[in-house]
């Protein structure tokens, strides 16, 4: 503890001695900052010393715990000290950040002053800060004494409020905001939180249009039911059968997850719409008649299955790989059938996956705004009345924050519900016994079942992206269908003289969002993990909310927290918007649940002894995660990685509100050109996108590849 | 003291669920040491309070003579042998084995030998290249047993070794166990349900109920002088008898319902009492005497190295084992009971 705390004490004085304690421009990491005038890159000892006293303040965490480390002998007593000056410095640091702004001062306090947003030096000494507390922490005996394991926890906890609850308090509070900014109360809200353009039952008696809440509950819980059966055929003819065609079924399930928004509807639509390929067909065929039943909910409906059931997919495929194969085998010795054994054991051992793969496909259902965008019509859906409700004519930001507070209350429902059904049963399966069986084939009702499911399926995809692609090389799909190679030069022409030069119009967004992605996509998933260690293996008090409040932003559709992190982080003390920066966090906070979810079913699945096993032989917590944890975990980090990776290029509704010039995202481009008309061109792009994002993927399978189980990976077919 | 175990007052709260009780005990170095009790009484929960794996709710652990209490189990000079195994499925035996060594960052040639002895030890030597899934249960459980020895700790704990192997195996492995610990001079702590296993192997057995302490002693001490009827039945068997004291001075007078008899016992407080009386003190005669105590014979199972018997007295329900090649009996008969007044001790009603 005390080497530990020697050396956050040090980085945190060198953070706040040296390093520019605001934000420069033109971004940290170029060091661009050495060259810029003194001004811009002081440090908080230089900025206190002289102009701005109040940065004197982090000190007030740093000298006692100083203090602590010199004089206090007994290791109880540093503790004590090191988790008073932690918090005590880090409450100075987040007051003096919170009262003086950009543009003044709150509560009419030290006025006149003004500060821009904090740096890489406030960054540093707040980290050091944080992490004297959590050593303090671990001091008192708290996470068994592990340093590691409370730095962790505190890490976490950190990020998630400054990057999901900070951001959220600011749409909350519009919630309540009164009319021509007379301050906060119930008198508006109540009325429009119950309003029947909400609530409306109309639907279901056939006498008109559900509200929005009905409409998104509908259909998340349809979307949710619909993407867990499929994805479970998909994953069993995967793991329990001898289907020859895996490897296309595999880039099949996950084509849909790297198809960015709107392309899917789009080809929805050129194929059933009024005037789709099919809808023309089977009128001129059939004489029959041309609806528009696409635009509604089976629409909707149909493009979330379409892009959600590979989400539920790979969630699955970890689940239903990890049961171990003695339990099947000890089923079957005691004469139960292949059907009986299905049902009575592999089942209810994939719970925990069934029921994330539910969750995941109810909220992503709910907060998804792309496909209701394209193909809602009359039906409305919360998520796109969130989004009209911040850019439609009369933006109604008091509106939105109380749908938004409706679509997490279903979001966190579910949440909550599913907990229940999973309960507190234990379902480990991979123990530290040497387990050496074969996992169960399906017996034949159930095989075909899933084929009859799934291969249909697979083939209805398969046409859509070959259309996809086909539409990419016409001139105006459904209208003049002469080939030509347009669209992509406009996009990504290369002019090859003196030198390389990107003259296509996507190029820019293209790089940019590789970049990001590629930035984003480990953090992400080394965060969700993290998490999920956290949960699964470690106790500690308030995990409940712990883990509620990690789940939290993923129940927020992306259009809130992007109106979110554009009213918080647009000023001091944490001003990020217009940089890379904002759009990577973004991605972090957005995503990492799925990884968290992913590795709670994957890690569900590892005996608690087998870490336990690794710390008395002397492995750290770290070691441990390294080299037990982790290398058992293969599946569920690829999934999270790839998942973060392909979202974070993929997304839209954050992101629209984030982008600007300098950092243009993909998806917004591809919206640019769909409001113009352009479907050549978004669609070209979009292929482009996919194929890279499926190279992306196959080369991360290759690096990570399987779990490292080695059981013998063969299905028993007899 | 290195490798000895002391507990001051430790307790341990689960919620509302009270695992143990406030628990003080003392393990001298190089001795091993068994924590035996029906499931649920706290074994492995103090076996992991050692190991670390718990915290303490309050109280002091010392290993050592040095205060381990806030020590994470990652610095505890400890190992456990794991009744799961916990073997890594993803790393070959030899790596299993080395895993200690490793995380401690020795150099490879150093883990490889030290690995190897650690197989030879527990005599699977040439076994090191094979993945946990390719051993049988027992190979298995012995890789977990050398995993933790070739880190030398100063105490290794073992959570119910023995218990997923079969009885012959059961024999033998705990008698290699057994060697193993006197040979390395460790100080072990071994828990198991299984009295015969840990009068086996035990230089002390702490005998644990109801989260607490019920008596600890050598394997002798516990046979011997019982503290309660606890021990007495859980340690062999034993008929235990509502008696009553008269008096007590160098021997000891009691009252069995209308007869007396005289122990050679001193010290016993005068009172109600329950008189111990193991199965094999017990002998059956054909013919009736005034001291006999008769008795019918309500089962009789002949288990080749014994016979077992179970009677209807005026004592009530008696269990006793005789000698094969003494006179046999059916149900039904009567027999006439004696035993040795030697061979009797008293425990507290
Ligand atoms: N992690 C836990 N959470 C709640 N109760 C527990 C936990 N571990 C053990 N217990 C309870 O503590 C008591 C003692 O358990 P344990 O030490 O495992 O008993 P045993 O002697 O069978 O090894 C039991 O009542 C058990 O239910
Ligand atoms: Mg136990």
């Amino acid at each position: 503890m005390r080497r530990t705390a020697g050396l956050w004490l040090l980085i945190g004085l060198l953070g706040y001695a040296l390093l520019p304690w605001y934000m420069v421009s033109g971004g940290f990491w170029s060091f661009g900052w050495l060259f810029r005038p003194e001004e811009e890159t002081r440090s908080a000892l230089v900025w206190a010393a002289s102009s701005r006293p109040w940065l004197w303040l982090p000190l007030a965490g740093f000298v006692p715990a100083a203090l602590a480390l010199g004089l206090a002998r007994a290791p109880l007593a540093l503790a004590r000290g090191l988790v008073a000056s932690g918090a005590l410095g880090l409450a100075l640091m987040a007051a003096q950040g919170l009262i003086i702004l950009g543009n003044g001062t709150r509560f009419g306090m030290m006025a006149g002053e003004t500060q821009p947003g904090m740096g890489a030096g406030a960054l540093v000494v707040a980290s050091a800060l944080l992490f004297l507390l959590t050593t303090g922490i671990s001091g008192l005996g708290r996470g068994r004494g592990d340093a590691f394991l409370t730095g962790m926890i505190g890490a976490i906890v950190a990020l998630v409020g400054v990057f999901v609850f900070y951001p959220m308090t600011f749409i909350l509070i519009r919630a309540f905001e009164l009319k021509g900014g007379a301050g906060l109360g119930l008198s508006e809200f109540l009325p429009r939180f119950l309003s029947p353009e909400i609530w409306s039952p109309a639907c279901l008696t056939g006498l008109g249009n559900c509200g929005a809440a009905l409409n998104s509950l509908l259909l998340g819980l349809a979307t949710a039911t619909g993407t867990t059966v499929l994805g479970l055929a998909f994953a069993l003819i995967f793991t329990r059968t001898d289907f020859r065609a895996k490897r296309l079924l595999r880039v099949l399930t996950i084509l849909p997850i790297i198809t960015p928004p709107f392309v899917i509807g789009l080809a929805l639509i050129l194929l059933f719409g009024r005037a789709g390929t099919i809808t023309e067909f089977f009128a001129d065929a059939f004489g029959w008649e041309k609806t528009r039943w696409l635009y509604g909910f089976w629409g909707v409906w149909l493009a979330q299955m379409l892009s959600f059931t590979p989400i539920a997919f790979l969630v699955l495929i970890g689940v239903v790989e990890g049961v171990s194969p003695s339990m099947e085998e000890a089923s079957q010795t005691l004469d139960a059938d292949r059907w009986q054994t299905f049902r009575l054991i592999s089942l209810p051992l994939m719970r925990p996956g069934l029921a994330n793969a539910f969750l995941l496909g109810f909220i992503e259902s709910l907060a998804d705004f792309g496909n209701p965008l394209v193909l809602g019509g009359n039906f409305n859906v919360l998520s796109t009345e969130i989004y009209f409700a911040i850019v439609g004519t009369v933006a109604d930001p008091a509106h939105a924050a109380i749908l938004s507070m409706i679509l997490l209350s279903l979001t966190l429902g579910a949440f909550l519900a599913q907990r229940r059904w999973l309960g507190r049963k234990n379902y480990a399966t991979v123990t530290g016994k040497g387990d050496s069986g074969r996992n169960a084939a399906l017996n034949d009702g159930l095989r075909w079942a899933c084929y009859a499911l799934a291969l249909p399926w697979a083939a209805f995809t398969l046409i859509l992206y070959a259309l996809i692609v086909f539409g990419s090389f016409v001139k105006l799909w459904g209208y003049d269908h002469t080939l030509t190679f347009e669209h992509y030069s406009r996009a990504f022409g290369i002019v090859l003289r003196n030198g390389i030069h990107f003259t296509g119009s996507g190029w820019d967004s293209f790089f940019t969002t590789l970049t990001i992605a590629a930035i984003a996509a480990p953090l992400t998933a080394a965060v969700g993990l993290a998490t999920a260690y956290l949960l699964v293996r470690q106790k500690f008090t308030g995990k409940d909310a712990f883990e509620f409040s990690t789940m939290l932003s993923f129940a927020i559709p992306g259009t809130v927290i992007g109106v979110a992190y554009v009213m918080a982080f647009n000023f001091p003390p944490i001003e990020l918007t217009g940089t890379g920066l904002i759009l990577i966090i973004v991605f972090i906070f957005r995503n990492m649940p799925v990884g968290v979810r992913g590795g709670i079913a994957a890690m569900s699945q590892l005996d608690r002894s087998l870490d336990e096993a690794s710390i008395t032989l002397g492995a750290s917590s770290a070691t441990t995660l390294r080299r037990v944890i982790l290398p058992l975990m293969g599946p569920a980090i690829l999934a999270a990685l790839t998942y973060a990776f392909v979202r974070a290029i993929t997304s839209v509704s954050a992101v629209i509100f984030l982008v600007s010039a300098r950092y243009n995202m993909a998806t917004s481009f591809i919206v640019g050109r769909v409001e113009n008309g352009e479907y050549g061109i978004a669609i070209a792009y979009a292929t482009v996108l996919i194929f890279t994002m499926l190279t992306a993927i196959l080369a991360l399978q290759l690096i990570i590849g399987r779990r490292r189980l080695r059981r013998a990976d063969r299905i028993d077919t007899q | 003291m290195k490798g000895s175990v002391r507990f001051e007052n430790v307790t341990k709260t689960f919620g509302d669920v009270v695992a143990l009780k406030p628990l003080s005990l003392d393990i001298a170095p190089g001795t091993l040491v068994t924590l035996l009790g029906p499931s649920g009484c706290g074994k492995t929960t103090t076996l992991r309070l050692i190991a670390g794996l718990e915290s303490a709710s309050t109280g002091r652990i010392l290993i050592g003579g040095e205060d381990v209490t806030h020590l994470s189990a990652t610095y505890r000079r400890v190992s456990m042998v794991f009744q799961s195994y916990a073997l890594f499925p993803h790393m070959t035996v030899l790596e299993n084995v080395g895993y200690g060594l490793s995380v401690k960052g020795l150099p490879r040639a150093e883990i490889r030998d030290r690995a190897e002895a650690g197989l030879e030890t527990v005599g699977l030597k040439g076994f090191g290249a094979r993945l946990p899934s390719e051993l049988s249960g027992g190979q298995q459980q012995r890789v977990a047993v050398a995993r933790a020895i070739v880190l030398e700790p100063e105490v290794l704990l073992l959570d119910e070794p023995l218990s997923n192997l079969d009885a012959k195996l059961r024999r033998h492995v705990r008698e290699e166990i057994r060697q193993i610990q006197q040979r390395l001079g460790l100080t072990a702590v071994y828990v198991t349900h299984d009295q015969e296993e840990a009068m086996a192997v035990s230089d002390r057995i702490i005998v644990m109920r109801n989260a607490e302490i019920a008596q600890e002693g050598s394997p002798h001490d516990l046979y011997d002088r019982p503290a309660n009827g606890f021990i007495a039945d859980f340690i062999g068997d034993a008929n235990l008898i509502e008696v009553s004291v008269l008096n007590s001075a160098d021997s000891t007078d009691i009252a069995l319902g209308n007869r007396r008899l005289t122990l050679p016992l001193r010290g016993a407080s005068q009172g109600p009492a329950r008189l111990v009386l193991r199965p094999h003190h017990l002998r059956l005669a054909a013919e009736p005497a005034p001291d006999r105590i008769p008795a019918e014979v309500t089962s009789a199972a002949w288990l080749g190295n014994s016979v077992q018997y179970l009677l209807s007295s005026e004592m009530g329900t008696l269990f006793a084992i005789t000698d094969p090649r003494a006179q046999a009996f059916r149900r039904g008969d009567t027999v006439h009971l004696t035993f040795d007044p030697a061979d009797l001790r008293l425990v507290p009603a």
